[in-house]
C-alpha cells in the first residue's frame, strides 16, 4: 500500500513533468509540437527499434544502446545519492567523486596500461576517498555536508584537470581533449561479451557492454546491504533519527563515514564504467563545469523512490528522455528540453513526501466510504 | 603603479563585486531560515532575461533608462525564479536543499531553451546557437585609469543598504529571528513564513543583478551553456567565508576574487615563474573556506534554524 503510493506520486511527477514539457513544445512550434517534438522525445530508442527502415539497416537497436549506455553512470550516482540519504546525509559531492573516479580509471588505462578490473578499482578507491573526506568533516566537526560537498567538487575538478594537463601520456595536445582509452589500451576496457553473448554487438553501439549489469548487479547488493544487513539497519536507523540511533549504542561518527565512502565508491565506478566504455573521452581544458552525471544522480535518485532497484528504472528512464531530447527536429526544438523536464521532475519530487500523505488520505477517506456503505447495506 | 597591479585590481573588482552581491543575497535568505543552494541558478535566470532586455530594448531610449530597465528585470527575473524555492520549501515545507538543486538543473535548461529559441527567432543561418550577443558599452566607464561600471557603484549602495537594514531596522530584527528561532519569532507575533518570504525574494533579487553583473561588464558575447560557471556556489563559500555578515562577506568577497584574478592573469606577470597552473589558482578559494569552515565549526555562526522548514504545528 505505501509502497504503490509512493511509486504514483513519482508518476505524478514524471507525468506533470511531461505535461510542462508538451506546453512548451507547443510554444515554441504548435504544428510539429507532436510529430517532430513530443512524440520522438517520449518514445526515443523506441521509435527506431520497430521502425522497419532502421531494422533493415540493421540499426534499429542502436538508440536504445545508447540510452543504455548513458544510464550506466548515472544509476551508480543514483544509487550512490541514494545510499547517503538512507542515513539522512545529501551527496551533493556525487559530481566531485565522480571526476575523481573518472581520472583514477584513466590513469590506470592510459599511464599504468592496467587491465579493465584494476582501472574500475582504481575508480573506485579513488571516489571513496573524495567521499571520505566530507563524511570525516561531517562526524569530527560537524561541518554540513552539503557545503564541504560542493567544495570538495570544484577542487577536485580543478585538481584533476591540472595534473591531466600536465601528464602528456594521458592528454592529447593536438586534439585537446584526453587519449582514447580504447586506442592506447585495448585491454582497459570493459569486456562487450558475457557468457558468450556480445552486448555491443547486439546493440550496434560500441559504448553498450557488460557494465550495465554491473550496475545492476551492484544495485542488487546495495539492497540485500539496506535491508538484510545488520550495518544497513543501524544506517536506516541513524537516518530516521540520528539521537534515538546513539541512544540505542549505536556509533553514528562510524556510520557517517562508512555511507560516505560507500557512496564515493559508488560515484567512482560509475565513473569508472563510463570512461572505460571505450566512446567518450575526458576534456582537461573544460574546468567551468562539473559532470552533469553528479547531479543527474540526485534525481535518479529521487525519482527512484531512494530505493536501489528504482534506481535501476529511473536511470533508464531519465537517459530514456535524454537520448529522446536529441532526437526531435533540432531546428526547431532545442534538445535541452529533456534538461528541463528532468529539471521540473527533480522540483516536483521535492513534493513527493506531501503528495504521499494526500494520496494516502484520499485512500484512506475512500476506503471508509466504502466500508460505510457495506455496513449500511447490512 | 605596474600594469599588472592595475589589472588585478580591475579583475577583483570585477568579480568581487559579484561574490558580494550573490553572498549578500545568500545571507538574507538564511538569515530568514532557508538555505539557497539555488543563488547559481537564480543568478543565470537573472542574467539570461536582463541580457535579453538589453538586446531587446528599443536602442533611442536614453542610456540611463535602458541601464536601469534591464537592471530591475533582472532583479524582477531573479524574485519570480527564487519564489519557487520559496513556495516549496515555506508552503510545502519540502526539502530546501532538494529543491535548490532542482532548480539550479532548471536553470541552464531554461537558460539554454530560451536562447536558442530567441536566436532562431531573429536569424535564420545561426539558429540553435547558445550564445548571445549584446552591446555592455552603456554599463561601462572610465575614471581616470580604471574601467569601472555601474554594477560597482549599485553594489557599494546596496551592501550599506543591507547591512542597515539587517541590524539596523526591525525589519532586519524580526528576519534573523526568523533564522535563529521561528517559534520564539511567532510567540510574539512575528509572520514567520512572511519574513522567509521576504528573505527568500530579497536573496533572488540580488543574485539575480550578481547574474547580470557576472556577465555583462566583462565580455559582448555570453554562451550559456556554462551557466555562471559555479560562481553561485562560491558566493555560497564566500557567505560561510564571511559568517553571514555583510561588512566581512564584502572582505570575504575581494579575498576570493583576488584568488580569482590571478588565475586570469598569473601568466603575465611575476608569478609566472612559479609555474602554477590557472586551476591551482582558481582552488585556493575553496580550500581556503574548507580549512576556516573546519576552524570555525565548533562556534558557527550559522542561524540556527536554517534549513528547517517552519510548521506551525510543531511548538
Amino acid at each position: 500500500m505505501k509502497k504503490g503510493i509512493a511509486i504514483i506520486s513519482s508518476i505524478v511527477c514524471i507525468l506533470v513533468g511531461l505535461l510542462f514539457g508538451l506546453i512548451l513544445l507547443c510554444i515554441i512550434d504548435p504544428a510539429d509540437s507532436i510529430s517532430l517534438g513530443f512524440s520522438p522525445l517520449i518514445l526515443s530508442g523506441l521509435s527506431t527499434a520497430f521502425d522497419p527502415n532502421w531494422i533493415a539497416a540493421g540499426t534499429n537497436l542502436m538508440k536504445l544502446g545508447q540510452e543504455i549506455a548513458n544510464a550506466m553512470p548515472i544509476i551508480m550516482t543514483g544509487l550512490s545519492v541514494a545510499f547517503a540519504f538512507k542515513m539522512g546525509l545529501f551527496n551533493i559531492g556525487a559530481a566531485g567523486q565522480y571526476t575523481l573516479g573518472a581520472f583514477g580509471a584513466l590513469y590506470c588505462a592510459l599511464v599504468l596500461k592496467c587491465p579493465w578490473y584494476v582501472c574500475l578499482l582504481a575508480a573506485t578507491l579513488l571516489g571513496a576517498i573524495w567521499g571520505m573526506l566530507p563524511g570525516l568533516l561531517k562526524a569530527y566537526l560537524n561541518i554540513n555536508e552539503v557545503i564541504s560537498c560542493i567544495m570538495l567538487n570544484w577542487i577536485g575538478l580543478y585538481g584533476v584537470n591540472t595534473i591531466m594537463c600536465s601528464n602528456d601520456k594521458m592528454f592529447n595536445s593536438s586534439q585537446a581533449k584526453a587519449y582514447q582509452v580504447g586506442v592506447v589500451n585495448k585491454s582497459a576496457l570493459i569486456p562487450d561479451s558475457i557468457f558468450g553473448w556480445n552486448i555491443s554487438e547486439t546493440f550496434n553501439y560500441a559504448a553498450t557492454n557488460t557494465g550495465i549489469i554491473f550496475a545492476v548487479v551492484i544495485a542488487i547488493i546495495i539492497l540485500i546491504v539496506l535491508n538484510k544487513t545488520t550495518f544497513g539497519y543501524e544506517l536506516k536507523a541513524c537516518g530516521y533519527n540520528k539521537d534515538a540511533a546513539k541512544y540505542a549504542g549505536i556509533n553514528d561518527k562510524r556510520n557517517i563515514i562508512l555511507a560516505m565512502v560507500i557512496s564515493g565508491a559508488l560515484a567512482g565506478f560509475g565513473a569508472g564504467l563510463f570512461y572505460l566504455s571505450g566512446t567518450v573521452q575526458w576534456n582537461p581544458l573544460d574546468s567551468t563545469a562539473l559532470p552533469a552525471a553528479g547531479f543527474d544522480g540526485i534525481t535518479v535518485a529521487l525519482l527512484g523512490l531512494v530505493n536501489p532497484i528504482g534506481c535501476i528504472f529511473s536511470g533508464l528512464f531519465i537517459s530514456h528522455i535524454s537520448v529522446g531530447g536529441t532526437m526531435m527536429q533540432q531546428s526547431i526544438f532545442p534538445s535541452e528540453i529533456s534538461q528541463l523536464i528532468t529539471g521540473l521532475i527533480v522540483y516536483l519530487c521535492a513534493f513527493s513526501p506531501i503528495m504521499q500523505e494526500k494520496l494516502t488520505k484520499l485512500f484512506e477517506a475512500h476506503k471508509k466510504i466504502k466500508h460505510d456503505v457495506n455496513k449500511e447495506e447490512k | 603603479m605596474s600594469a599588472g597591479l592595475l589589472i588585478l585590481i580591475k579583475f577583483t573588482l570585477l568579480s568581487g563585486i559579484v561574490l558580494m552581491y550573490v553572498a549578500l543575497g545568500g545571507c538574507f535568505s538564511e538569515h530568514s531560515g532557508v538555505i539557497n543552494i539555488a543563488l547559481e541558478g537564480v543568478m543565470v535566470i537573472g542574467g539570461l532575461f536582463g541580457i535579453l532586455t538589453v538586446c531587446c530594448i528599443p536602442k533611442n531610449l536614453p542610456s540611463f533608462l535602458i541601464v536601469t530597465i534591464s537592471i530591475l528585470v533582472a532583479m524582477i527575473s531573479g524574485m519570480i525564479y527564487s519564489s519557487l524555492l520559496a513556495f516549496a520549501s515555506i508552503n510545502l515545507k519540502a526539502d530546501q536543499t532538494i529543491g535548490g538543486t532542482a532548480l539550479n538543473i532548471l536553470a541552464t535548461a531554461i537558460a539554454l531553451v530560451v536562447v536558442k529559441h530567441y536566436n532562431s527567432t531573429i536569424t535564420t543561418n545561426n539558429a540553435q546557437s547558445p550564445k548571445l550577443n549584446y552591446d555592455n558599452s552603456l554599463f561601462i566607464f572610465n575614471v581616470g585609469p580604471f574601467t569601472l561600471n555601474v554594477f560597482i557603484i549599485l553594489g557599494i549602495v546596496l551592501l550599506v543598504l543591507s547591512y542597515f537594514v539587517l541590524y539596523k531596522t526591525r525589519f532586519g530584527l524580526h528576519l534573523r529571528a526568523c533564522g535563529e528561532h521561528p517559534q520564539a519569532a511567532d510567540s510574539v507575533g512575528i509572520n514567520v513564513y512572511k519574513m522567509r518570504w521576504a528573505g527568500v525574494l530579497i536573496s533572488g533579487a540580488l543574485a539575480g543583478i550578481g547574474g547580470m553583473a557576472y556577465i555583462v561588464p566583462s565580455v559582448q558575447e555570453w554562451n550559456f551553456e556554462v551557466g555562471v560557471g559555479g560562481m553561485g556556489f562560491l558566493a555560497l563559500a564566500v557567505m560561510i567565508f564571511g559568517k553571514w555578515n555583510p561588512g566581512y562577506i564584502f572582505l570575504g568577497s575581494l579575498f576570493f576574487a583576488v584568488f580569482k584574478s590571478l588565475a586570469n592573469i598569473y601568466d603575465s606577470t611575476f608569478l609566472a615563474s612559479f609555474h602554477l597552473t590557472k586551476e591551482i589558482y582558481n582552488m585556493m578559494p575553496f580550500i581556503a573556506s574548507l580549512v576556516v569552515l573546519m576552524f570555525t565549526s565548533k562556534n558557527s555562526k550559522a542561524p540556527k534554524a536554517e534549513g528547517i522548514p517552519y510548521d506551525k504545528g510543531m511548538r
